[in-house]
């Protein structure tokens, strides 16, 4: 997997002096992780609870975790990934508590042959997004992203909201990185698909 | 090349992670395949657009209120787990 190896001669980065300096005891240090990376942590714990409380709930225990865990990160990936790890797990925990009825995996990987096939190819307006205002947007991309399986939701965050690349993703979903290629074509081309009826340019009636 | 074929590299495509002369076999596809042309020009609007609103956004207040909570946890955790604990 495509762990990031530092190099002795390399500089530690921002984030692996912070981390080290919470390892050894200082509070303030990972006070700044917090707020380094909680913004993101809240998302993606929003993206895969779909609800708020359970949002914060994870963004609380993850860190707790990662505090209470620091001495066991080896520093072979950035300390972000490995936070996302713990808050996916965490989220995932969240998620499985209440729909306990559904088996709620990143692992399985849903059968559905033709979801990669678009069915109605339709062109959008140049900047479709314009025609709605902010909160209306929001709507449309929350709803919109709920309809796709947890685990197609999480890689696309991941690889295309959080930034993470798909060695990374692979790394914090243990997945594999063809299951993280295969189910992020799929996620965005689903969404895609679902956001058509939103977007779609208008026909002009011809007389 | 065909629209299946097309698909199957669409990702790459996108992240412009091809090599040279697999982006160029795509280029000329989407020239001739307006359906292609609108997946793959969706497909990207869809990504930036995510890319580009914040869907959920944690206001300052709870920022606030979750940081502080982070802190007293760890602090609990801290004194719990004696003077070499965390």
């Amino acid at each position: 997997m495509g762990a990031i190896q530092h190099s002795i001669s390399d500089p530690p980065s921002e984030e692996l002096v912070l981390v080290r300096a919470a390892k050894g005891g200082d509070d303030k240090a990972f006070g700044e992780l917090v707020k380094r990376y909680d913004r993101n942590v809240f998302r993606i714990a929003q993206h895969i609870t779909q609800n708020r409380e359970d949002a914060e709930d994870v963004v609380q225990d993850a860190f707790l975790k990662a505090y209470t865990n620091l001495q066991q990160f080896q520093e072979q990936s950035k300390f972000y990934t490995w936070l996302v790890r713990i808050a996916v797990n965490e989220a995932l925990m969240k998620l499985r508590r209440r729909r306990p009825e559904r088996m709620v995996s990143l692992d399985e990987d849903i059968k559905t042959e033709d979801d990669s096939v678009p069915r109605e190819v339709a062109d959008w307006a140049p900047n479709p997004e314009q025609n709605y205002n902010q909160a209306e947007l929001k709507e449309i991309l929350s709803r919109t992203i709920q309809g796709l399986p947890p685990g197609f939701r999480t890689v696309f965050i991941l690889r295309d909201v959080e930034g993470l690349s798909t060695e990374e993703t692979a790394e914090a979903l243990e997945l594999s990185i063809p299951a993280v290629k295969s189910r992020l074509l799929r996620a965005r081309l689903q969404l895609r698909e679902r956001l058509n009826r939103f977007f779609v340019k208008p026909t002009v009636e011809t007389a | 090349m065909k629209c299946t074929e097309f698909l199957k590299e669409l990702n790459e495509y996108l992240d412009g992670a091809l090599d040279a002369r697999t982006k160029s076999d795509l280029d000329d596809h989407l020239a001739w395949c307006h359906n292609c042309y609108v997946v793959c020009d969706t497909t990207k609007k869809t990504i930036q657009i995510y890319k580009n609103t914040e869907v959920y956004d944690l206001p300052d207040e709870l920022r606030t209120r979750l940081q502080e909570a982070i802190q007293a946890k760890c602090q609990a955790k801290k004194k719990a787990s004696g003077p070499q604990g965390a």
